[in-house]
């Protein structure tokens, strides 16, 4: 395992049980807050695979590689993922006023 | 054994952090605990980056994941953690839908991440067409894994460059139209308003209104 050189696949696995510790997070969590840090846990998934595919070294093919492109988009995910959470822990703060709970669960007033 | 690979093991070590954190952000109900777990997963992560040769963007992910929007959801722990909301547990059911996603996502997500030989690393992708010069260019590469992603070091400089319009690791003269190549000057100044926008609107949002009001749950 450690003499093997590390290629893009075992970034793609480890971004994989990111995003899947993301995703179950989203859905078992019943904390506003809790399912903000799956949404983070997912969008850091996608930086890492973004990050693995922009780097020559890891695959065969070396100019089938993202190079510079994929920094940046890595860069621009990890803005928008700073403004999702602040927009979204204000929704949650505003909702924990009026409601006086963080339990989504609770969150039926606009439920038909 | 004299040829351990140090980069394959830091590797590994960064990545058991990353999904072993990021799993215990999922079992644990303490939501403090969550947080915490939360800020290893993501310093994991970062190691990941700065092993891919990505220095910037590790230093990036520190600094605004890891110090700024980690602060962020820890204020927003701190100020609505009161006695029943710290742990919320959550039913059976969510937790049976839960497994089941794991399952289906994980038997799609790996075997499509194994399947592309050229994925595989410098040395294990191109067993099936091995000459001995190709042979002795893979473990070249075998040998200095390390050397060789440093050597492909995106600089701060391209960055920068590539963000205000100018793209310095294109070739220039491929452009037959007389076009130089584009850089990325409008996402970047997208976001910079964007930014501008999510800030007032935050701001706006969790404004301290009115005193809050007695609930009408139990």
């Amino acid at each position: 395992m450690f003499t093997q050189p590390i290629g893009v696949a075992h970034y793609l696995v480890v971004g994989a049980i990111l995003f899947v510790c993301g995703i179950v997070c989203m859905t078992t969590k019943r904390n506003t807050i809790g399912i903000l840090m799956g949404v983070e846990l997912v969008l850091s998934a996608a930086i890492l695979n973004f990050v693995a595919f922009s780097q020559p070294a890891f695959r065969v093919d070396q100019e089938a590689s993202l190079g510079i492109d994929g920094h940046v988009f890595a860069l621009f995910a990890i803005v928008l993922a700073a403004a999702e959470a602040a927009v979204a822990l204000a929704i949650a703060l505003n909702y924990y006023n009026n409601h006086s709970t963080i339990d989504v669960d609770r969150a039926q007033d606009l439920q038909g | 054994m004299d040829n351990i690979l140090w980069h394959s093991v830091f590797f590994w070590a960064f990545a058991v952090i990353t999904c072993g954190f990021a799993v215990m952000v999922v079992l644990s109900d303490n939501i403090v605990r969550m947080a915490v777990a939360l800020i290893f997963s993501l310093s994991g992560a970062a190691g990941l980056f700065l092993l891919a040769g990505a220095d910037f963007v590790g230093a990036m992910q520190l600094m605004i994941y890891v110090g700024g929007t980690l602060v962020l959801l820890i204020f927003g722990v701190m100020l609505t953690a009161q006695g029943p909301f710290i742990s919320l547990k959550a039913g059976s059911g969510d937790w049976i839908i839960a497994v089941v996603m794991v399952g289906l996502s994980l038997a799609m997500l790996l075997p499509m991440a194994w399947s592309v030989p050229d994925w595989h690393g410098p040395a294990m992708g191109a067993s099936e067409t091995k000459t001995t010069k190709q042979t002795a260019l893979q473990e070249e590469a075998e040998a200095d894994q390390e050397t060789v992603v440093v050597e492909h070091n995106v600089s701060v400089t391209e960055i920068g460059l590539s963000l205000v319009g100018v793209r310095t690791d294109l070739n220039q003269e491929d452009q037959e139209s007389g076009q130089l190549p584009e850089g990325y000057l409008l996402p970047f100044e997208i976001v910079s308003v964007h930014l501008l926008v999510i800030l007032i609107g935050a701001a706006y949002l969790a404004r301290a209104k009115r005193p809050r009001k007695p609930t009408k749950y139990p």
